[in-house]
């Protein structure tokens, strides 16, 4: 049974990692662990939980920024910016769901130390793109910290990119500042009923190169509900005459590939934040895979994926992320996801599985040898006894 | 500001250096002659010289690998060099160096409009980027002033910034790839024409890393969509407190300009002499908004903006009616260091960034130095995300002025710090700001930024005496100092 402790303070996480480096004692850093499953398991028998170390400590929102402990619920973020009209704009899922735990569990901490980003990715940036600075504690039980509070910064090294996604293997992050924004006064999409997999890449393709501003650019080879006929959606947001001349425009610029349709605003509202949690495969037990590649080689490398495993899709980022629902596999199908993403480059994650196939599979794309080896050294520089989630990204 | 001091024991090799290099590099690029180093003693920040021991200029990556195995073997310092204009002494030359120029791998190598995004070598300027692509309408973001003449390989190892950064980011948020090569030789590369790190974001450190980590040898940037129009208004306030205000508003109502540019006073006048565009002489602060995407939104946001400044007492406020008047808007503030040149002999430009919402405070601190230290200052400023940079005006030739000069920016630089900003927006840190690191950072930071280094670099070889006003043997870094036998916290709730 692994003891849990919650650090009411910086300081106090600060002696906890102290004395597990001094040990040599492996710690597993969560928030409010609904990610948890994501990433290799964690051999520890010590659990950090970040739940003390919440509050929003500066909001201020004619400055477009925000300061809060890594343990504050992201709702009650989200529930803040939002009664002053801004969100973060690179739309953090929910992957609670998704991964077995409740919904709406996520902390700040985590979200960034997931470097998790919605729909908007492609034209609003991920979480990385909008960390300004951080405090932390290495794996030395030092706490440090970098950047600041300001948008333009070029200060030293910018660790605050590097602590995105690294899944607290650098650090444990006690508070964090973010850039916030506007929310979109409006919000529609246009929709293309029944294209295949092909056409749909080539009308993100255009609508993203495209003047006319799309912040969301989704395909759903199922249709939604499951079931229907494929179903492409494209995002505009902005003032409500801008978005009206250019949902018009958009269809005109489709109109030779489909049947161009429009939901409204809750319609919107409800799809997006649904690809956004990735909705569509919650509950399902088969392997989940997260794909990272050229927008442009998104429709072909999902083909290639179900000819050989068969499986359910769902393309976001015009192409640029592919979710691929697969049948179970002992290897949960990474050699055939990898194989056919190599031609093209990118990284495949292995979101879902079994804990024992994410013991057995890589779950991060393992990078070739030099990487492999620069990223060792950068992380021992940070954690040099290996204390904080050893192997959580393998 | 301190030059570092050359390591008699490197120069003394100088002659088995080039040799080696020579060896190197059959077709030339090696400049060891000393009327030809001189061309590269200086970058961006021209009070400083120092002659280079030997520049080389790769043609290739195979050639990049391979002065850097060299130099890496012989245990020699290397400082990378773009275009030179760097304006805080990044690529300053050292006198037991090797400046390794990029400028000669100067190919575009992919343009992927499908994908949105070009690749291109070190050495292709910001704007060649642009120009390579805007027949198809598209464009390349970041635009820092120097863009006709600064290289998309110094872009990324300062992210640089531009007026339209508030909209639509820095260098590094417009960075999706790069092939780099460490100090050993070796080659990677990180990204490439997909978003996020499968592992680590260290593109996310090499990009601002000041050529302390590696020589980046090919560039991914995404390209966007040109929108389809651009109208900029021009606001003149009789204070600046009111400008401020002005800014704060149209943020806090919700709108992300463009481009959100402020000047005081004696900015506007050296402007105005210097291209005459119309600036209102009256007025204590002046704010062009630019305003970009479909034309019916730029429409609506130019009213909106424009309520906004009539109801704060705006003195001037036009909007511009076509292409040719939104440029007009645009010649003072791009020519605003050259004119500041016209009134002064010398000046020396500072690169601080603040929350916006200080900037009448600081600026009115910022006056009460320039008494102090008996220096006019114009400021000219990137109101919308914070970053000021004042102009100290001095004359060289005068004793001392230069080092008055130099301290009153680094008072400015610590004002900026005091007020909750930071040493640099987008300048980078460099020679000239280095021995100030220490107002932003403790040393357990600083030690945490060197560890990266270290990771990169164990040796210290690339761009050494640069960003790090102190330097840590990396054996002394890596040391973890254990303090065994603590009381186990006994204080913490635990489960």
């Amino acid at each position: 049974m692994s003891e849990i402790l919650r650090p009411q303070t910086a300081d106090q996480a600060r002696e906890v990692l102290a004395w597990a480096a001094a040990e040599e004692k492996p710690v597993d850093l969560r928030g409010a662990g609904s990610k948890h499953r994501l990433g290799h398991p964690v051999a520890a028998d010590i659990v950090l939980e970040t739940a003390g170390l919440s509050g929003i400590s500066l909001y201020e929102p004619e400055e477009l920024v925000l300061t809060a402990g890594a343990g504050t619920p992201l709702a009650e973020i989200v529930a803040t910016l939002d009664a002053h009209g801004q969100g973060l704009a690179f739309e953090p899922p929910d992957l609670g769901p998704l991964l077995g735990a409740p919904p709406d569990h996520a902390t700040l901490g985590g979200v960034v130390s997931c470097n998790l980003a919605g729909p908007r990715r492609p034209t609003a940036g991920a979480v990385r793109d909008h960390v300004l600075g951080f405090h932390a504690v290495s794996g030395r039980g030092e706490a440090f910290k970098s950047g600041g509070r300001v948008v333009k910064n070029v200060t030293g090294f910018d660790l605050s990119k590097l602590v995105c996604g690294a899944f607290g293997t650098l650090g444990l992050l006690t508070r964090i500042t973010v850039k916030v924004l506007p929310k979109p006064e409006r919000a529609v999409t246009v929709t293309l009923t029944g294209l295949d997999m092909d056409a749909a890449g080539r009308a993100m393709t255009r609508a993203l190169g495209s003047p006319l501003a799309v912040s969301g650019a989704a395909h759903l080879p199922d249709g939604d509900p499951a079931g229907g006929p494929p179903l492409t959606a494209l995002r505009l947001e902005g003032p409500p005459s801008s978005v009206a001349a250019r949902c018009q425009g958009l269809g005109a610029l489709l109109s030779d590939l489909g049947a161009v349709g429009a939901l409204d605003e809750a319609e919107s509202a409800d799809l997006w934040t649904r690809l956004r949690d990735v909705a569509p495969f919650v509950g399902g037990d088969g392997p989940l895979w997260r794909i990272s590649l050229p927008p442009a080689a998104g429709p072909a490398v999902a083909e290639a994926i179900r000819a050989r495993a068969g499986g359910r899709f769902l393309l976001d980022w015009g192409g640029g992320l592919i979710w691929a629902a697969l049948p179970e596999a002992t290897d949960a199908h990474a050699a055939t996801v990898r194989g056919a993403l190599a031609p093209h480059g990118g990284h495949a994650t292995l979101v879902r599985a079994s804990e024992s196939q994410r013991r057995a599979v890589p779950v991060f794309e393992p990078p070739p040898g030099p990487l492999a080896e620069l990223t060792r050294r950068v992380r021992q520089g940070f954690d040099p006894k290996g204390i904080l989630n050893p192997g959580r990204m393998g | 500001m301190r030059m570092p001091v050359p390591d008699e024991t490197i120069v003394a090799r100088r002659d088995d250096i080039i040799d080696a290099l020579r060896e190197a590099m059959p077709g030339g690029g090696l400049i060891v002659d000393e009327t030809e180093l001189k061309a590269y003693e200086c970058d961006g920040l021209t009070a400083y010289t120092e002659l280079p021991m030997i520049v080389a200029l790769p043609e290739d990556t195979e050639q990049v690998a391979a002065i850097l195995r060299i130099c890496h073997e012989m245990g020699v310092n290397v400082v990378p060099r773009g275009a030179g204009t760097s304006l805080s002494g990044g690529a300053i030359p050292r006198g037991d160096a090797v400046t390794l120029g990029l400028a000669r791998l100067n190919r575009i190598l992919d343009i992927d409009f499908d994908n949105r995004a070009v690749t291109a070598q070190p050495g292709v300027t910001n704007l060649a980027i642009t120009r390579a692509v805007e027949d198809r309408g598209f464009y390349y973001a970041p635009d820092p002033s120097s863009q006709i003449a600064c290289t998309i390989g110094g872009n990324v190892a300062e992210n640089s910034g531009g007026v339209h950064c508030l909209k639509y980011g820095l260098t590094t948020n417009n960075l999706l790839g790069v092939e780099m090569v460490l100090m050993t030789g070796e080659r990677l590369r990180l990204g490439g024409k997909h978003l996020d790190a499968g592992g680590l974001d260290l593109l996310g450190v090499v990009c601002g890393s000041e050529g302390l980590l590696g020589i980046v040898t090919e560039v991914t940037v995404r390209i966007l969509r040109a929108p389809e129009t651009a109208r900029a208004l021009l606001i003149g306030f009789p204070s600046t407190h009111a400008a401020g205000d002005c800014v704060a508003r149209i943020i806090g109502r919700g709108i992300i300009p463009a481009g959100l540019e402020m000047m005081d006073r004696p900015a506007i006048g050296a402007a105005e002499a210097f291209v005459k565009a119309g600036y209102p002489l009256d007025a204590e602060a002046l704010l062009i908004v630019e305003l970009d995407g479909p034309a019916s939104e730029v429409d609506e946001l130019i009213e909106r903006v424009s309520e906004i400044a009539r109801t704060l007492g705006a003195s001037t406020l036009r909007a511009s009616r076509d292409e040719a008047e939104r440029q007009k808007f645009w010649a003072g503030r791009k020519a605003a260091f050259p004119a500041t040149g016209m009134i002064s002999p010398d000046y020396y430009c500072m690169d601080g960034t603040i929350p916006r919402r200080a900037l009448p405070r600081v600026l009115d601190r910022i006056n009460h130095l320039s008494e102090r230290y008996r220096l006019k200052v114009a400021n000219v400023f990137h109101a919308g995300d914070g970053n000021l940079h004042p102009l100290v005006l001095y004359d060289a030739n005068l004793p001392g002025e230069l080092e008055s000069a130099e301290k009153f920016g680094a008072d400015i630089l610590r004002l900026c710090v005091e007020f909750g900003g930071v040493l640099t927006g987008e300048h980078g840190v460099g020679l000239e700001k280095r021995d100030l690191m220490e107002t932003m950072f403790d040393a357990v930071d600083l030690e945490h930024q060197q560890r990266l280094k270290c990771a990169f670099d164990p040796d210290n070889r690339l761009n050494p005496g640069k960003v790090f006003p102190t330097l840590h043997r990396c054996a002394e870094l890596g040391r973890v100092h254990v303090k065994r036998g603590e009381v186990r916290f006994p204080d913490l709730p635990r489960f």
